[in-house]
């Protein structure tokens, strides 16, 4: 599938601080949104912040076709992050968008999304769409600690939700992996969809091998553009050196050296 | 006032307006065909080909640095033959100048790329790389010793029939003695300036940033030095110079140009806007008629120094 890519001003019409490090912003587009699927991430300028030379990539957290505006949830990290944290409805931002690929349709019902920090972020739009295929999905999500869950109550529209907390001040203690459903001898999932830090999604990745699930993982590398010229963010695949951008972000587990 | 005529004249091939795109960072032109008509450009100067297969470097191969980035990529490419076969039926109708930039290892392995392009009807020009600061064999060790300079491009002139560019690096001591040997070797064009080589550190963990430890800076922090050495070089020969490192818009562009560029390329900024390049064709021609410019070429190393 072909998606016809654009570089728009964007208009900030909502936005809302979910905790000390994350916050998320709506985005209107001036005309209908070109086609956008679950797993593509839009390039983001970042305004007034000289020390920040280069677009910052986020994924697509959830699209509204009807109003023309999608969701990017960010985690302030650096300068870039810290800026975008200070914009206001009503405040333009250029934005390229839609980029690379998209997360698989799943021939099964028996589906796990698994979430880490900020790689939440393309599971709640993976979520919408699999509601709309008629898939309910089990959503496992996984935080710091109990100040930094958030969005629960969006999650849940589309599946069942499973909490983890590295601390344990809310739902299991501990990271993703640890939680009670990976140490049965059975998963009961036949599709894995897992975004998040690379030692999670690794850990992960291990889990669905030894239990025989496909598994897709969306990856986080560095990149300059965001659409295939720079050959920055290449991850290593069964095809030679891949662009995470273009040939990614989403990854079958099988293809990549891990 | 009538309309300003942007169209320049490279050893002998016109080009519609001075601005072309940098190899390394415009990939094969249909990567941009969502975002603007190509045929806007003066040229593209596409991503770097070698005589096999090249993998490039591992990850990390970024680092964000102050108005600028480090790049470690490495030459990653598929090779001549898939360039020949699978890459130039797909770009060769574009309405603007391909030229390839030519890598290699040995200067048999430049020979045998250029002999190769040089059969592709629409690649109307080459650009010599020997100045990548990438590859731990070839690239910048044929651009900084003078006599191998002479010798890469004197080889490849030989074989190749049409307009020969070559591309040197800035990391040398004199950049006009590189200039006069490549025109001693044959070039018919100069594009300088390639990228610095810089490292970037990560305090926290104690390491390089780049799994290379070093890399090519490119961006505005190169600017100054990139037309520095256009300056210099415009002065020290002949041949026409194709300047570029740091081009961000329209005003950079024709400071290239009064330095001596009689052609800029768009770079690093592509990344950032891949609308740059068509906006910069937009300020030239807005420039020409503040200033009451005809023809562009008038602009070309106009700096006024007394």
């Amino acid at each position: 599938m072909t998606f016809q890519k654009v570089v728009q001003v964007l208009t900030v019409v909502h936005y809302n601080r979910l905790n000390g490090r994350h916050f998320i912003i709506d985005l209107q587009a001036p005309q209908p949104l070109p086609n956008i699927l679950p797993g593509q991430f839009a390039q983001v300028l970042v305004p007034d912040s000289p020390g920040t030379f280069l677009r910052r990539p986020f994924s697509i957290h959830s699209v509204d076709f009807g109003k023309n505006t999608f969701r990017l949830l960010i985690q302030v990290k650096g300068e870039g992050t810290r800026h975008l944290s200070k914009l206001r409805v009503g405040d333009p931002l250029d934005v390229i968008y839609p980029l690379g690929n998209t997360f698989s349709i799943p021939v099964t019902k028996d589906v796990l999304l698994v979430g880490g920090g900020c790689g939440v972020a393309p599971l709640l739009f993976l979520a919408q769409f699999l509601k709309q295929h008629h898939v309910s999905p089990t959503i496992l999500v996984g935080f710091r600690t109990k100040e930094e869950v958030s969005e629960i109550e969006e999650y849940s529209k589309y599946g069942h939700v499973l909490i983890t907390t590295d601390d344990g001040t809310e739902g299991e203690k501990g990271l993703v992996v640890d939680h009670p459903i990976f140490q049965r001898e059975r998963l009961d999932f036949k599709k894995i969809y897992c975004c998040g830090p690379d030692a999670m999604m690794k850990s992960v990745a291990k889990i669905a091998r030894m239990h025989r699930i496909d598994c897709e993982v969306s990856l986080e590398n560095t990149m300059a553009c965001g659409f295939g010229v720079c050959l920055c963010c290449i991850t290593p695949t069964d095809k030679g050196n891949e662009r995470v951008c273009v040939e990614g972000p989403v990854f079958n587990i099988n293809r990549l050296k891990w | 006032m009538v309309t300003p005529d942007l169209s320049v004249n490279i050893a002998g091939l016109h080009f519609k307006n001075p601005v072309t795109t940098a190899s390394g960072t415009f990939g094969y032109g249909d990567e941009f065909l969502d975002f603007i008509d190509l045929g806007r450009l003066g040229g593209i100067f596409v991503k770097a080909v070698t005589g096999k297969n090249r993998d490039g470097n591992a990850y990390p191969r970024m680092a964000e640095t102050p108005s600028g980035m480090l790049n470690s990529v490495g030459l990653q490419n598929k090779g001549v033959d898939h360039f020949c076969h699978e890459i130039y039926p797909r770009i060769r109708d574009f309405k603007t100048h391909i030229i390839v930039n030519v890598s290699g290892s040995t200067i048999e392995e430049y020979v045998e790329v250029a002999e190769r392009i040089n059969e592709l009807e629409r690649i109307t020009a080459i650009e010599l790389n020997i100045s990548c600061p990438n590859v731990k064999f070839g690239g910048m060790a044929f651009g900084t010793v003078p006599a191998m300079a002479t010798e890469v491009t004197a080889q490849v002139r030989k074989v190749y029939k049409k307009v020969l560019m070559v591309k040197l690096s800035p990391n040398v001591t004199s950049i006009t003695d590189l200039a006069k040997s490549v025109v001693d070797g044959g070039a018919d064009a100069i594009t300088l300036i390639n990228t610095l080589l810089g490292m970037a550190i990560d305090a926290e963990r104690r390491r390089p940033v780049l799994s290379t430890i070093t890399g090519g800076l490119s961006g505005p922090a190169i600017k100054p030095i990139a037309l520095r050495m256009v300056w210099q070089v415009h002065k020290a020969v002949s041949v026409p110079v194709i300047g570029l490192g740091g081009i961000m818009n329209a005003t950079d562009a024709i400071e290239f140009m009064l330095a001596g560029a009689s052609a800029i390329q768009v770079g690093t900024a592509n990344f950032i806007d891949p609308t740059v390049s068509v906006k910069i064709v937009d300020g030239i021609e807005a420039y020409m008629q503040r200033h009451k410019i005809n023809s562009l070429t008038d602009l070309v190393g106009a700096l006024r120094t007394e």
